[in-house]
């Protein structure tokens, strides 16, 4: 421990670590832009500079180690004026057009603004010219409001290991860009919104619809009908008011009717479909020899990081569609059908944690006969939105069950939020698939640790199989990697393209606490802990599902809706 | 072929020279070595500089033209090219050295006039228009009448140490490198002096790094050679891009060996095994002469495995740059190498602890590097003995604007500007008075009159708010406008910023903007751009101060020098800008004002057809009018007056 002197106070400071680590622990804000915990700093955006009292600048503290007793000065009038300036800077090349945009009430560089009393424009100038990038389904461009503190380019890079972006030119010319500077589309984006998640201004964001929902609601012959994913009721309380992480699933499906949604229903129930179907396909490729390990494929962002860098493990990838689809196709086919509403007049809407479900949506693959199984994808950000558009006061609200014939779900069909999830829901349904019982303990805790890697090797009768969980594409890159070299032992591998699953979701409201992720995942094994229906399998309507329509998992009929395939695609990389 | 060259003298140059340890050689040894070095020479020999100053003024197929003349008149001569004696103005340069005579040079020689110049000296008549000087030699000959180079005052006010050799040396021959003393010290070194006896003298020496921060050479070795690490590495940073500077490059062109050598006794004194150079890509002439003297030295055995049998192994590795000018900057020129965008990162780390590919680097300046081999052989008490107290050593200097000579020279630290200005750069031409030097390029500043005194050290500029930076001089004479200089330089470094950090990013840019507004007619009093250049005007300096403070690298943190340095000290010249609307130098276009003498103008109607804005009303063969809410300030016809009747104002 060394002791430094921080405004004439005595704090005590580890050897090593950063002097903004040092203050922070100390209940000492300073500014950033450009920081991201748990990443090297860069030290680009100079926001966090202090006074070092010997050292003839100011020192950037997010980068600066403590090795020596040091007197620092944290909010000097040199300090103070200096970060002022600097967003002032930044707001001389920024659009004057807060009121009209998407972070407004919610982005760094406005916070930093009011917080550093900034009151008028001393600083005008030539602003760089720039155009909104719209070409991807999932994500929006704007390149105007970015402040190049490179967070994006580096989660991107270091979590994802897809590097999408980097910085290009020089000088005021900097920018953020895909490969060849060319659009989104172009380029090997999955479209996962981690991007979005660090993005401190409104540089980037979902891309949304609001117009065709608004119409549809509003289109009498047109029946709308709402699905969300079992990660977004768990992600949005906080912002409604509500402790965060308590499940809302209840509130949400009630003002969703408010709404004028004809029918909601819960894609926690397609998860248990997803569950048994890829149980079912895990026990045909043991049996007849397919190819192991069988690789996840809820997960629309690894499905394309799938197709543009690990083709030559595309036959190992599972054939179902996400629950996202596999709601969709059924709403589209079986209740259709039940309730004698032509395919067409629905207009299918799911609620998503997630960014590249915009993407998945809209694929060729996803189509059955020619239409599309879901109609439109919108973001748990975009629902809270949505909310507050209709006035809708959800403390008042009483909870409602989610409609016929979709409304039952297993806890498995829950935990498929979180990284982990679905290879624990199909743990479970596997187990009794090839042994004809029940697992006898339910909790598989091995998978639940927070490693970046979670392996699992469970006997069933004479058989050992093997499981693997990651979640973040860098440590599915590694897994891969160990495969393709001829590891053997992995039966399953499940892969979320976002750290943690679908409850850190791109589309998720944003939060750079850990507290509130951690407030989630409890939930959701909560939960699992205290409900009686914990397997798939056993899903009442589920099992209806299969005895009226689908026949049995992986049947021609299941085929048909559920399971889809991919090809290789080629992208700018 | 009436050409003769060098025989291959590799066996002679090894043994008897550089792995003898004797002080005295042999008068054998000797009379080859002056035969090398052309003492004495039995064929005429003509030497033609070739160097980026010389082509540039359109010889570059000089050295064919007098091979052919050679060829034709069935004269047997020697033709060598050579680097830059530094005195720009005069390129190109050719020298003839008859048997028995001194050396002869020839200034201004062309394409044209050199088969004149050669046929009257081999004729006995010297072409005096363009006859430069004699070199001297007591063993020859002298010409009559003639000055010696020591007696030009382009060279007799400079201590030519490191640039000995340049302009006198063959830099495609080992040999005469060798000849002239070179590589001894390294041999010297990894034969018998261990890596801390070498970082030790260069402590001792006191040498500071010529790049511009002046950080202490030894020190910054003993730091490298004492973290451990499998692989340390040594880089020669020859990335000069500053406007103004260029002298790098020529020591480059003139004498690569001596770089070469440098790099070799730095790397072994770090414990190094790699070298690397970084170089712009664009110094064509420069790197194909460094690579050819690194084939040298290999072929000698000088790099490679196994030095001389030493035990110590050193390659060493030209890598191209791709003209980023931030890439000078060591961190940001570490990842360049590396393959990653060239933009700096904070220090600590420091390279020189974790540096190119995480291992402890070593970054020097091709300045830095060439003091090296003759510390190590002089010893550090006798470079003590040169410079001022805390700048040890001369400085090179390229010295260009309004001089009579430009070029590159070299003075021992703590010269006067104004010597250097005026007794070896000739001062300003035609008379015209002087308004500044701006000393450093981008990051450096703008000095005017009252420091003209200033020593040139590392801490007496720093002192008037300059810095030593690349030492690029620049000569401002009453004709430049400060503002525009300082313009300039603003455009140059926010166009070459890395775009990382903000206040370098956007900062550099608005005060680029700020300046521009002022340099700008306002259209209107009550106008916007008014509003936005008072606005600016107020803010230039806080501005200026916190780009100083906040940014991440040395560019940025220098990049408000210019401004800071001027608002000082060319205040007036800000406020007759800002106030007056009014550029007394007349270069600022917009801010300038033409007026007809109603007197002298014929009604010739020319100047009113000329004016791009129609500015100029009035009939043939009566006086005309410029309106000036139209003009613009383009002058064109002020150019194209022939009576001399438009007044600029």
């Amino acid at each position: 421990m060394i002791t430094i002197e921080v405004n004439n106070q005595q704090i005590q400071a580890k050897k090593g670590e950063t002097i903004l680590e040092a203050l922070n622990r100390n209940g000492i804000n300073v500014p950033t832009l450009c920081r991201m915990e748990g990443f090297s700093p860069t030290g680009a955006c100079r926001l966090c500079v202090v006074e070092v009292e010997g050292k003839s600048g100011l020192i950037p503290s997010c980068s600066f180690p403590i090795d020596e007793p040091l007197k620092i000065k944290t909010h000097s009038p040199r300090v103070i004026r200096s970060r002022k300036m600097l967003v002032e800077l930044l707001l001389s090349n920024h659009p004057d057009d807060c009121l009209y945009c998407v972070r407004n009430g919610n982005c760094e560089l406005q916070d930093l603004a009011e917080e550093l009393n900034v009151r008028e424009r001393r600083i005008a100038g030539n602003k760089s010219k720039a155009s909104i990038d719209q070409s991807s389904p999932g994500i929006v461009r704007d390149p105007a409001k970015c402040v190049l503190c490179g967070r994006c380019v580096r989660i991107c890079e270091e979590v994802q290991e897809v590097s999408t972006f980097d910085f290009i030119k020089r000088g005021n010319k900097t920018s953020i860009a895909t490969s060849m500077n060319k659009d989104l589309n172009f380029s090997n984006c999955i479209h996962c919104g981690q991007c979005i998640m660090v993005c401190p201004t409104g540089a980037l964001h979902e891309k949304t619809n609001f117009d065709v929902l608004l119409e549809m609601l509003n289109n009498p012959d047109i029946k709308v009908i709402a699905q969300f994913s079992p990660s977004v009721t768990v992600s949005i309380a906080e912002e409604l008011g509500i402790r965060s992480g308590k499940d809302i699933s209840g509130l949400i499906i009630n003002a969703l009717h408010k709404i004028g949604f004809y029918k909601v229903f819960d894609t926690a129930f397609a998860s248990d479909m997803l569950i048994y179907e890829q149980a079912a396909e895990l026990v045909d490729r043991i049996k007849y020899k397919g190819n192991l390990p069988l690789i996840s494929s809820c997960c629309p962002g690894w499905i394309k990081y799938m197709e543009q860098s690990h083709v030559d493990l595309m036959e190992n990838v599972s054939t179902c569609k996400s629950p996202q689809q596999m709601m969709g196709s059924m709403i589209k086919s079986f209740y259709a059908q039940q309730e004698t509403i032509s395919s067409e007049k629905i207009f299918s809407v799911s609620f998503m944690s997630c960014t590249a479900k915009k993407f998945e949506a809209q694929r060729e693959e996803m189509t059955h006969k020619g239409i599309s199984d879901i109609d439109l994808v919108l973001t748990s950000r975009e629902l809270l939105k949505l909310i507050k558009l209709y006035g809708i006061d959800v403390q008042l609200l009483d909870e409602e069950i989610a409609d016929n014939p979709f409304n039952t779900r297993s806890s498995a069909g829950k935990l498929v939020a979180a990284s982990g999830g679905i290879a624990e829901g199909l743990i479970r349904t596997f187990y009794f698939l090839s042994s004809k019982n029940e697992i006898p303990d339910y909790k598989i805790t091995k998978l639940r640790s927070s490693k970046d890697r979670r392996e699992i090797f469970i006997d069933i009768d004479d058989s050992r199989i093997g499981v693997a969980v990651v979640s973040g594409l860098k440590h599915a890159n590694k897994l891969l990697e160990e495969i393709r070299n001829g590891r053997d032992d992995l039966h399953y591998v499940e892969i979320m393209a976002c750290p943690g699953g679908c409850i850190n979701g791109g589309g998720q409201p944003f939060c750079n606490d850990d507290k509130i992720l951690k407030a989630r995942l409890k939930t959701i094994y909560d939960i699992d802990e205290k409900e009686g229906l914990k397997v798939a399998h056993k899903n009442p309507n589920l099992i209806q599902l299969y005895e009226k329509f689908l026949g049995e998992p992986l049947s021609v009929k299941a085929n048909s809706y559920l399971h889809t395939k991919y090809s290789k695609r080629d992208v700018l990389l | 072929m009436a050409e003769i060259t060098n025989q291959n003298n590799k066996d002679f140059i090894i043994n008897s020279i550089l792995l003898n340890d004797s002080e005295n050689y042999t008068k054998d040894i000797l009379d080859k070595l002056s035969f090398i070095k052309r003492d004495k020479v039995t064929f005429p020999v003509i030497t033609v500089s070739q160097n980026s100053c010389s082509i540039i003024t359109g010889t570059q197929n000089l050295t064919q033209i007098i091979k052919d003349y050679l060829v034709e008149r069935d004269i047997k001569a020697h033709v060598i090219e050579v680097g830059s004696l530094g005195i720009c103005s005069v390129e190109t340069l050719i020298s003839v050295q008859l048997p028995g005579k001194t050396k002869l040079l020839y200034k201004d020689v062309s394409e044209e006039n050199v088969i004149a110049i050669l046929d009257g000296n081999f004729n006995n008549y010297i072409a005096e228009e363009n006859v430069f000087c004699q070199f001297r030699n007591t063993m020859h000959e002298p010409y009559e009448n003639l000055p010696y180079l020591d007696e030009i005052s382009f060279f007799s006010n400079q201590q030519r140490i490191i640039l000995k050799n340049c302009g006198i040396i063959d830099p495609g021959s080992i040999d005469e490198y060798i000849a002239f003393g070179g590589y001894k010290t390294f041999v010297k070194a990894i034969r018998h002096y261990t890596h801390e006896d070498v970082c030790n003298i260069v402590d001792e020496s006191n040498l500071r790094g010529r790049g511009g921060e002046g950080y202490f050479t030894g020190k910054k070795w003993k730091i490298a050679l004492n973290t451990p690490a499998e692989q340390k590495y040594l880089i020669c940073n020859a990335g000069e891009s500053d406007p103004g500077a260029f002298m790098e490059r020529l020591l480059i062109e003139s004498d690569p060996h001596k770089v070469v050598e440098g790099i070799a006794i730095s790397a072994y004194a770090i414990g190094a095994k790699k070298a690397l150079i970084y170089i712009e890509w664009e110094y064509d002439l420069a790197i194909k002469r460094l690579s050819n003297a690194i084939q040298q030295a290999k072929e000698y055995g000088l790099i490679g495995h196994d030095i001389l049998k030493s035990g110590y192994s050193l390659d060493i590795i030209i890598k191209k740059g791709a003209g980023a000018y931030v890439c000078g900057e060591e961190t940001a020129l570490i990842a360049s190498i590396e393959g990653k965008r060239g933009r700096p990162h904070s220090k600590p780390p420091y390279p020189a602890t974790k540096g190119l590919f995480g291992q402890p680097t070593i970054v020097n300046n091709v300045e830095t590097l060439v003091n090296i081999p003759i510390i190590i052989e002089k010893g550090a008490n006798w470079f003590n003995s040169i410079g001022t107290a805390n700048s040890k050593g001369t400085k090179v200097f390229s010295v260009s604007g309004k001089v009579e000579f430009v070029g590159m020279v070299e003075v021992v630290m703590g010269t006067k500007i104004r010597d250097i200005i005026y007794r070896i750069a000739g001062g300003i031409p035609k008379n015209k008075r002087f308004k500044a030097v701006h000393i450093g390029g981008p990051s450096g500043g703008t000095l005017g009159e009252e420091h003209i005194d200033t020593l040139v050290d590392y801490d007496s500029v720093i002192l008037t708010g300059a810095s030593l930076g690349s030492a690029g001089m620049v000569v401002l004479d009453e004709d430049n406008c400060i503002i525009d200089t300082v313009k300039y330089f603003m455009n140059f470094l926010q166009k070459e910023s890395c775009g990382i950090c903000i206040p370098c990013r956007e900062g550099t840019r608005r005060m680029y903007e700020i300046l521009e507004n002022i340099s700008k007619r306002p259209k209107d009093d009550f106008g916007h751009t008014t509003l936005q250049r008072f606005k600016g005007v107020m803010q230039l300096e806080n501005l200026a101060e916190v780009i100083k403070d906040t940014s991440m690298c040395g560019l940025g943190k220098k990049a408000a020098n210019p401004v800071l340095t001027t608002l000082k000290w060319f205040r007036d010249e800000y406020e007759e800008h800002i106030f007056e609307r009014n550029c007394s130098a007349g270069v600022c276009q917009e801010l300038r004002t033409f007026e007809i003498n109603v007197e002298a103008c014929t009604g010739c109607t020319l100047c009113a057809k000329k004016c791009p804005t129609g500015a100029i009303f009035g009939t043939p063969k009566n006086t005309h009018f410029i309106v000036q809410d139209k003009c613009i300030g383009c002058g064109i016809c002020y150019e194209t007056c022939k009576f001399s009747a438009i007044i600029s104002k």
